[in-house]
């Protein structure tokens, strides 16, 4: 716990001051615009939009700026804007079947319909720093091919057919789905055990880092579901508003999702057959490396349903979900630099008291030792 | 699974061709809205009913990208109302910030509500528009349709 201290408002100015200066840099340099931001570091753009859970590209922008890239930061800054905002309705759910695809590849089949389209990846380079980047030379436009622009068939679809993947609407395929959400964790506290669709929203703003290590440590044995990529894929989808004053629903323009379908084993049980099962996971922006490990952690956390032990550090739900939060949880690591003079006080002088005891115990010790050694001679 | 309607929607559906003309402002850039604007000629008058204001929008997904719906996270979201003279009313929402867009493409919804200047949105601004996203949008296509993989089967020889 800390107390309020007052004083220290000079410095406090002087030090904000500082980091402005510090943000702003050499001013012989030009500001960096938050259109260069939103265009060439657009992948931490997107990072903070999907951890500060709001989609608004230059507002990320601004944040990043602001925080002179510390990302954690940046988002804080985000979520603490959307604080401010009012609430205009809930959208349809994207179909991101529909997906204006830049990029969709499968691990599981080599063949399927619409092929595999790499997109704007980093697979297969090289890692090697590209000095030519360091200046600003001309850069090749995309090459272009023809298409009949189709949306590309899902991979969960394909294995559907055949009946061997888990479906969505339950294990006879024909339960209907809610028409709601079972909550929303920005107006309700967080309370375990949680609905799927509640970790799945409480994982899309997890932290990356923190979700990965989560992900690896399945694939290393900590609650292993045999993954398989089913399917990623990454592009624009449209947002729908059903707008009571017009007795319709809008589209308010399109968001880029990337969102990766992981195909897991499950054995069967005595109820139900083998069937592959399904972790999944949607990101806002281009982040296929977050979408992957919220699909591991998604279907590690569903051990419960499919009578699995949960053993592993990524099966147990309160455990990762309260720890998933970068902002709550940089707030509580965070706050022990703020003044604790009073608290430490107290501690101080308990340490002191113990340890008079403990000496004065010592020194007690002694001379009995002393004496009965005294009386032995 | 919910109805949906694309650029191509037909004038039926619901919402019909005023909710065709709002899609398309919502996803055209300000900048493109203003320069067919400029061609269209003078909007009628109007007031503000509502806004511009922005505010948030929860966007949902469905659990496996086609089950039960769950919240994705919040979008920013730009809206504004206004009427005209003799009461028609015209509403924009478009994602992102721009007051300066919703309160345009609110006067050429509520333009277009009233009726003169009907056929000249839907020539001068709507299809244009929509002509330039579709471009945009077979542009993305084609080229990730550039990146697609095309596989060759090595085959081993014993000898």
């Amino acid at each position: 716990m800390y107390v309020a201290v007052k004083g220290g408002e000079a410095a406090i100015a002087n030090a904000h001051r500082l980091l402005g200066d510090r943000r702003r840099g050499n001013r012989d340099l030009p500001s960096i615009t938050l259109d260069q931001l939103v265009g060439q570091l657009s992948l931490a753009v997107d990072r903070v939009m999907a951890e500060a859970s709001l989609y608004a590209p230059h507002l990320a922008a601004l944040a990043v700026k602001q925080a002179r890239g510390d990302m954690i930061e940046a988002i804080f800054l985000l979520r603490a804007y959307r604080t401010t905002l009012p609430r205009f309705g809930a959208s349809l759910p994207v179909e991101t079947g529909e997906m204006v695809a830049e990029r969709r590849v499968s691990a599981t089949f080599k063949d399927l319909p619409g092929g595999q389209v790499l997109g704007p990846t980093f697979d297969y380079t090289h890692r090697l720093l590209d000095p030519e980047l360091a200046g600003d030379g001309e850069v090749d436009a995309a090459l272009v091919s023809e298409t009949d622009g189709d949306p590309l068939m899902r991979v969960t679809d394909i294995l559907a057919h055949e009946d061997i993947i888990e479906s969505s609407r339950g294990a006879a395929g024909d339960t209907p789905l809610p028409e709601e959400p079972s909550g929303d964790l920005t107006r309700e506290p967080l309370e375990f055990p949680m609905q799927r669709d509640q970790r799945l929203q409480a994982l899309a703003r997890g932290d990356e880092g923190f979700l990965l290590s989560l992900g690896y440590s399945t694939q290393r044995g900590y609650g292993r579901t045999h993954p398989f990529v089913g399917e990623i894929r990454m592009g624009e989808v449209e947002v729908e508003l059903d707008v009571p004053e017009l007795g319709f629903a809008v589209s308010l323009g399109t968001i880029k999702v990337t969102e990766c379908q992981m195909v897991t084993q499950f054995a069967g049980s005595a109820k139900a057959p083998p069937q592959f099962t399904r972790g999944y996971g949607l990101v806002f922006g281009q982040s296929e490396r977050k979408a992957m490990s919220m699909a591991l952690v998604d279907r590690a956390l569903r051990a419960d349903e499919f009578g699995e032990d949960r053993l592993a550090p990524a099966q147990d739900e309160e455990f990762v979900i309260s720890h998933s939060d970068n902002v709550q949880a940089t707030g509580f690591v965070e706050h022990l630099k703020l003044p604790h003079y009073v608290d430490f006080q107290a501690e101080l002088d308990l340490v002191r008291r113990m340890r008079g005891e403990f000496e004065a115990r010592e020194a007690a010790d002694l001379e009995t030792d002393n004496a009965s050694r005294e009386a032995a001679e | 699974m919910t109805e949906r309607m694309d650029a191509a929607a037909p004038a039926d559906a619901p919402g019909g061709d005023l909710k065709l003309l709002m899609d398309v402002l919502a996803a055209a850039p300000r900048a493109d809205i203003e320069a067919c604007v400029e061609v269209l000629g003078d909007l009628p008058e109007a007031v503000p009913v509502r806004g511009p204001e922005t505010g948030l929008v929860m966007v949902r997904g469905r659990i496996g990208g086609d089950g039960a719906p769950f919240n994705l996270g919040e979008a920013a979201v730009t809206r504004a109302s206004v009427r005209l003279a003799d009461g028609s009313v015209g509403h924009a929402y478009a994602l992102g910030q721009d007051r300066a867009k919703a309160s345009l493409s609110a006067r050429l919804a509520a333009a277009w509500v009233q009726g003169d200047l009907r056929s000249e949105i839907e020539t001068l601004v709507r299809d244009p528009l929509m002509a330039a996203r579709a471009a945009e949008v077979s542009q993305v296509k084609r080229e990730a349709a550039a990146t697609k993989v095309e596989f060759f089967t090595m085959v081993r020889g014993d000898d």
